[in-house]
């Protein structure tokens, strides 16, 4: 059901969209970039970054442009110093939560959070480091995941669930203790409803699920399936 | 008078942080001497739990200097846990960077840390006794040096995408085969490698035989030398297995593989420093000291098999009967090494199948521990990995060339101690000896580089309460 459509500014450019559109939507629509983590497009959204907030004028706080819809006469602005403040400060605490380490990781040179940060001139990290002590399950016959590198955004869940449909993904545990895991956080090489599509491994933003035997910088995430797929399947989520 | 001791604390113009206290008795000679690591790296324990694949990038960042050695060896230890056999043109490009990385390697070692030492003179000015003091001086040394470092280090770029860390050697092989490009590309690098190096090799022989003293008494004594050779008996840096020569030549044990390493080699902690000594198992410690790296690979192998390094190696033995004994001649033996390096650089590239493109044998874990050696620039290199049935790494061991030298530097800096240091009148070169002959060795203590020469030296006298009696500082 097609809505209406309505008109608003983002950035001062004058935007139209249809009334059920998210921000960010309209947005990429209009080329106006708005950095993203946990948007993956093909996928329902999850708002669990914070790195695509924008400023809205009259709301108090900043909202993800990923999950707020659009509004007849919303003024949005994409980039501001607080802004850049705030996503540099996000993507430093994700650094920050777990072990991080490019130089190493089998996705480095291909990673979007290292990306992210190179983009918005991280250069340094303001917090301490948790090191938390993580595993690795290498227990799949073809896939690996390091928990050290999850930054938990959760495309996983969401690609196990709607578009593989097998929900062997989900998630365990609260705040810094927060996991994902294969079925009931028993090893992924156990998994029953697991179907060893590899989707999971490829919308992966960073090396946390990636394809066994891979060596530092080898794992380049292949994700143009995801929005044809989603196409075949109805549009939605697109 | 009382027992005083004497500190050299930063060791200067090596790789990696290190002192060195000597020992003075009442009547101020010196008693004892030892070299101290100060440093702790942990790799054997960071490695832990990490799925295998990583380990050649992740041990490479053990050395800035040599990652190319850690990145071969432990991917020779992953090969061995894949339990595949490498392609064969996998390990002529792996032989062809490790080759580049001991050129360039050789060519830090004796161009920028040690010939300040040998070019200004031991006793000379130590603000001066630098690279960019031979730079002044001696630029067309200073360039030659730089030129041969940057081609080792360029051959390694083109390989591996870059010059330090190249994460291009992988578990069963390498990541990309060598385009016809990139060989020319290389090609075109050797000869004026050569020529750089021709240019010095008259230059520094003669230089070197104006150390007499130095070549008597910096570890110059009888020890065991350890090294790979390959099947014909000659030099080999890559794979063969290891050989034992004795002080005299003889052949103490030949042909262990990496796997029976055990058998062989013994490492025991020291309680005044974090690098262990390694030993020689049969002969015991410490009777079991031996010596690894450009010399003792020298001395072990029956001859290098390229024309221009076998002539530059008869010239080399021409100074000793039997092997040579003198730690002073290691630099020497870099020289012979460094020109080795860049005609089997060339002889290699000219393999028929250089270009093939099947580099990488794929497998999954067969086996469930992997043991490999290497020759890295200051010896032979050892990595022993456990790991569990889904390759994720449970037990590591490395042993490298420094440690295999422990207790000859050890021996090293006691016997220059004891020739030069004068407990009643303490000079700057004396000191600066104790330092040059642990450079002789070109310890890699760890993975970063220093300011060479510029870093303070502070010696203080205790007397044997432990109060100060002076310092002396640079």
């Amino acid at each position: 059901m097609a809505g209406r459509v309505l008109t608003c500014q983002i950035d001062g450019q004058d935007v139209s969209g249809l009334e059920e559109s998210t921000i960010l939507e309209v947005a990429r629509e209009h080329h106006i970039r708005i950095p993203t983590l946990c948007h993956v497009p093909g996928l329902p959204e999850a708002g669990a970054c914070r790195v695509c907030l924008v400023e809205v004028e009259g709301a108090a706080r900043l909202l993800p442009a990923c999950v707020t819809r659009i509004a007849e006469g919303m003024k949005v602005k994409t980039e501001s110093e607080r802004l850049l403040k705030y996503r540099r400060m996000t993507v430093e605490m994700l650094f920050a939560e777990r072990n991080h380490i490019c130089s190493v990781c089998v996705s480095n040179g291909h990673c979007d959070l290292q990306w992210l940060a190179q983009t918005l001139g991280v250069d340094h990290i303001r917090f301490p480091y948790r090191y938390p002590a993580l595993p690795v399950d290498s227990s799949h016959a073809r896939f690996v995941a390091d928990h050290n590198r999850c930054v938990l955004c959760l495309r996983c869940v969401r690609v196990c669930g709607e578009i593989e449909g097998a929900h062997t993904w989900d998630v365990m545990g609260r705040g810094a203790d927060c996991l994902v895991i294969t079925d009931l956080a028993q090893p992924w090489g156990e998994s029953a409803s697991c179907t060893s599509c590899g989707k999971c491994v490829q919308v992966c933003p960073t090396g946390a699920l990636s394809e066994k035997g891979k060596s530092a910088g080898e794992m380049a995430k292949q994700r143009r399936f995801l929005p044809y797929l989603t196409l075949m399947r109805g549009g939605n989520h697109v | 008078m009382t027992k005083r001791t004497l500190v050299i604390d930063p060791v200067t113009r090596i790789e990696g942080h290190s002192k060195i206290t000597i020992q003075l008795d009442e009547q101020g000679r010196v008693a004892d001497a030892r070299f101290h690591v100060t440093q702790f790296r942990g790799f054997e324990k960071i490695c832990e739990n990490r799925p295998f694949h990583e380990m050649p990038a992740l041990m490479a960042r053990i050395c800035g200097i040599c990652p190319v050695s850690h990145l071969i060896t432990s991917a020779k230890a992953c090969d061995a846990i894949l339990a595949v056999a490498v392609p064969k043109t996998a390990v002529h490009l792996r032989r062809i960077l490790n080759l580049a990385q001991i050129l360039q390697s050789h060519a830090l070692s004796l161009f920028h840390l040690s010939s300040p030492d040998l070019l200004l003179g031991m006793d000379s000015d130590p603000l001066r006794r630098n690279l960019f003091g031979l730079a002044q001086t001696h630029p067309e040394v200073a360039r030659d040096g730089i030129r041969l470092r940057q081609v080792g280090q360029t051959i390694i770029e083109i390989l591996g995408g870059k010059r330090i860390h190249p994460a291009w050697v992988v578990p069963g092989g390498v990541s990309a085969p060598l385009t016809a490009e990139k060989r020319d590309q290389i090609r075109d690098l050797l000869p004026e490698g050569l020529v750089a190096l021709n240019r010095r090799l008259d230059q520094f022989k003669e230089l070197f035989a104006q150390f007499p003293e130095e070549v008597d008494s910096f570890a110059h004594f009888p020890s065991l030398f350890l090294g790979l050779v390959d099947d014909h008996g000659d030099l080999e840096h890559y794979n063969g297995p290891a050989r034992v020569i004795g002080s005299g030549g003889a052949v103490v044990k030949d042909g262990f593989a990496a796997g029976a390493y055990p058998e062989y080699i013994g490492e025991i902690n020291e309680h005044d420093s974090y690098l262990k000594s390694a030993y020689y198992k049969p002969f015991g410690y410490p009777d079991g000291i031996y010596r690894v790296g450009p010399l003792a690979r020298l001395n072990i192998a029956r001859r290098c098999g390229t024309p221009r390094a076998d002539r530059e190696l008869e010239d080399l033995r021409a100074l000793s009967k039997g092997p040579a004994l003198a730690s002073f001649h290691y630099h020497q033996a870099r020289m012979v090494e460094m020109l080795f390096c860049l005609e089997r650089i060339e002889q290699l590239l000219n393999e028929p199948a250089i270009l093939d493109t099947h580099v990488r044998a794929q497998a999954a874990v067969n086996a469930e521990e992997g043991i490999a050696m290497a020759e890295a620039p200051r010896g032979l290199l050892l990595h022993h990995y456990k790991v569990d049935r889904d390759g994720l790494v449970r037990w590591a061991n490395l042993i490298i060339a420094t440690g295999h030298n422990n207790l000859a530097m050890n021996r090293g800096v006691l016997q220059t101690a004891q020739r030069f240091v004068d407990g009643e009148r303490l000079t700057e070169g004396a000191l600066n000896r104790v330092e040059a002959v642990i450079r002789a060795f070109d310890p890699c203590l760890s993975c970063s580089t220093h300011a060479y020469g510029q870093m303070p030296l502070e010696v203080e006298l205790r007397d044997v309460s432990g109060g100060l009696l002076d310092v002396r500082r640079r």
